[in-house]
């Protein structure tokens, strides 16, 4: 099977720093990729460079084997790569509905289509009843389904979520693990980056590790699980216990 | 709404005006052209200038120009500014809109400075400080000219209202809530700050010359100002409300007839600007959203202050 996105060799340098060097892998078509990495280990980095933000230092990002790592992130995501923030940025002075409208545009001919693609997404995220409410006051929980209808209205064939469950009570995160179960059944490939582990490990079909910008282990979430690297990543080295 | 009110200033000339009043509502419409304009790139799309002395003054001259150097009527100067406003737009635009916020208001700033001393220095194209002198008015009456600029007033209203209820007004108000997260959602910042900036840029300019065919006269300072353009198409648009359809109408409204009042004062006509400044900084203060948009509040302070005076007075 061919992959859908291929991250090749990518480094990524800021001045000094080297906040990814040579990470490499590829996402599979309708699988859910996880990012896990303790802080600072360069996921969200890796998804600015995979959707245009940042060029990358080195190495080539692939869509469909088409190189799109020197595009900007308005054309990378016309190709069907949609993302959300880690710190939620809605159109604050936006109601919701209008939020998602503007994003729905992208592939709408008219107004009157683009409200219809609104409304339609709306409804699959469950904010149907908030649609006419300012987006600035919207609770976190909401915030954060906001910016995934959003992403998802431009139509995506891949999904980036960048930490949608943080900050979320047991509830909310059930609703919003809902949601990324349904929006995979429909089709769309997601990486995820979280920290929630029993979320990644219970919705992710392969996990790739990060620490310190490099790639330290990819596999099942099982295999994760017992991978020596990834514990001392996470709880320093192992102790003789 | 609107036509009301169109029809309203359609019959206004025809009750027997004076000359004065007829052209005071004059500056009055042309000043709310100016603040759509202005209110389009910076109300709706988020990008504040300080420079639409720029556009403006570029209008104004476009208009002077095509009379002083090749002789046919200034009234040329309309439709010929729309070109020449695209042009000059489009190289602004190239130039300061990769840049952001405060560094696009600076920016902005200078350009319009630039082109005034561009204006003052290029003596043998532009005159100089001499300015540009239409011998023959159009028409000595004011009546027509109220309804030329009342036309473009009501073309430029309905221009806004359109574009900002389209796909555009979404993609401005988008890039002006956040522009990153508008890049990251497929929409081109780049290209529709462009459009905006072009469109406030023409009807500026237009602005600009029908004051040229009004006024018969222009020089560079009286044309590219820093403060009695600039400044003031933004005070224009933040006392009547900023990114709301009618505020720049009402700010016009407001800040012509004030500036007449407070210059007919003896001493205090001196200090208009001071007093210009001050009324800003209580706006803000108090109308964040200007008087369209919080007329509401503007109301209620009325009211409790009426209602605690008539008890003052009751109880003396």
């Amino acid at each position: 099977m061919m992959s859908l996105l291929e991250v090749q060799e990518i480094s990524k340098l800021f001045g000094g720093l080297t906040a990814l060097s040579r990470v490499s892998f590829s996402l599979m078509p309708g699988e859910i990729l996880g990012l896990i990495g303790p802080n600072g280990a360069g996921k969200t980095t890796l998804f600015n460079v995979v959707n245009g933000f940042y060029p990358p230092s080195k190495g080539e990002v692939l869509l469909k084997g088409e190189k799109i790592s020197h595009l900007k992130p308005h054309q990378i995501c016309k190709l069907g790569i949609a993302r959300t923030f880690q710190v939620v940025r809605p159109l604050q002075r936006m109601t919701v509905l209008d939020n998602v409208i503007a994003s729905s545009f992208l592939r709408a001919k008219n107004k009157a289509q683009a409200q219809e693609m609104a409304l339609e997404t709306i409804r699959f995220t469950g904010l149907y009843e908030d649609r006419n409410v300012l987006s600035k006051g919207l609770p976190l929980g909401k915030r954060k389904k906001l910016e995934i209808t959003r992403a998802l209205a431009t139509r995506p064939e891949i999904l980036l979520l960048d930490e949608s469950f943080a900050g979320l009570n047991p509830s909310e995160q059930n609703d919003v693990m809902e949601i990324i179960r349904k929006v995979r059944a429909s089709g769309i490939t997601i990486m995820v980056i979280e920290h929630h582990m029993k979320v990644i490990m219970s919705i992710s079909d392969r996990i790739v590790v990060l620490n310190y910008g490099e790639k330290i282990a990819e596999g099942t979430p099982k295999e994760i699980g017992n991978d020596p690297l990834v514990i001392e990543a996470y709880l320093g080295e192992a102790q003789n216990a | 709404m609107p036509l009301i009110v169109f029809a309203v200033l359609l019959i206004l000339p025809q009750i027997g005006l004076s000359t004065y009043t007829l052209h005071i509502l004059i500056l009055v419409i042309m000043w709310s052209v100016i603040g759509m304009a202005w209110n389009l790139l910076g109300g709706f799309c988020g990008q504040v200038s300080f420079g639409h002395a720029a556009f403006f003054g570029v209008g104004a001259y476009t208009a002077g120009l095509l009379y002083y150097h090749f002789g046919v009527s200034s009234w040329w100067g309309l439709p010929a500014s729309v070109l020449v406003l695209t042009i000059l737009s489009l190289i602004i635009g190239y130039i300061c809109l990769r840049l952001r916020g405060a560094y696009f208001a600076l920016a902005t700033l200078a350009l319009g400075e630039v082109l005034r001393v561009t204006a003052e220095n290029l003596v043998k194209f532009t005159q100089g400080d001499l300015g540009i002198m239409i011998k023959q008015r159009t028409w000595v009456e004011k009546t027509w000219y109220y309804y030329i600029i009342l036309l473009i007033a009501a073309g430029t209203f309905f221009l806004v209202k359109k574009v900002i209820e389209s796909k555009f007004g979404y993609y401005f108000v988008a890039i002006r809530e956040d522009q990153d997260a508008a890049e990251s959602l497929g929409i081109d910042t780049t290209r529709y700050k462009t459009i905006a900036l072009c469109l406030s840029g023409i009807l500026t300019g237009i602005a600009g010359a029908f004051y040229m065919n009004y006024m018969g006269y222009i020089d560079p300072v009286v044309v590219f100002p820093l403060y009695d353009i600039s400044i003031v198409t933004v005070m224009v648009v933040m006392v009547g409300g900023v990114a709301n359809y009618w505020g720049p109408t009402i700010g016009a409204l407001i800040m012509v007839f004030l500036a007449e009042i407070i210059r007919s004062m003896p001493k205090i006509g001196a200090a208009h600007q001071t007093l210009f400044g001050i009324l800003l900084i209580l706006i803000i203060i108090f109308l964040p959203n200007g008087i369209a948009g919080d007329y509401r509040k503007l109301f209620r302070l009325f009211r409790s202050k009426g209602t605690s005076s008539s008890h003052l007075t009751k109880t003396s």
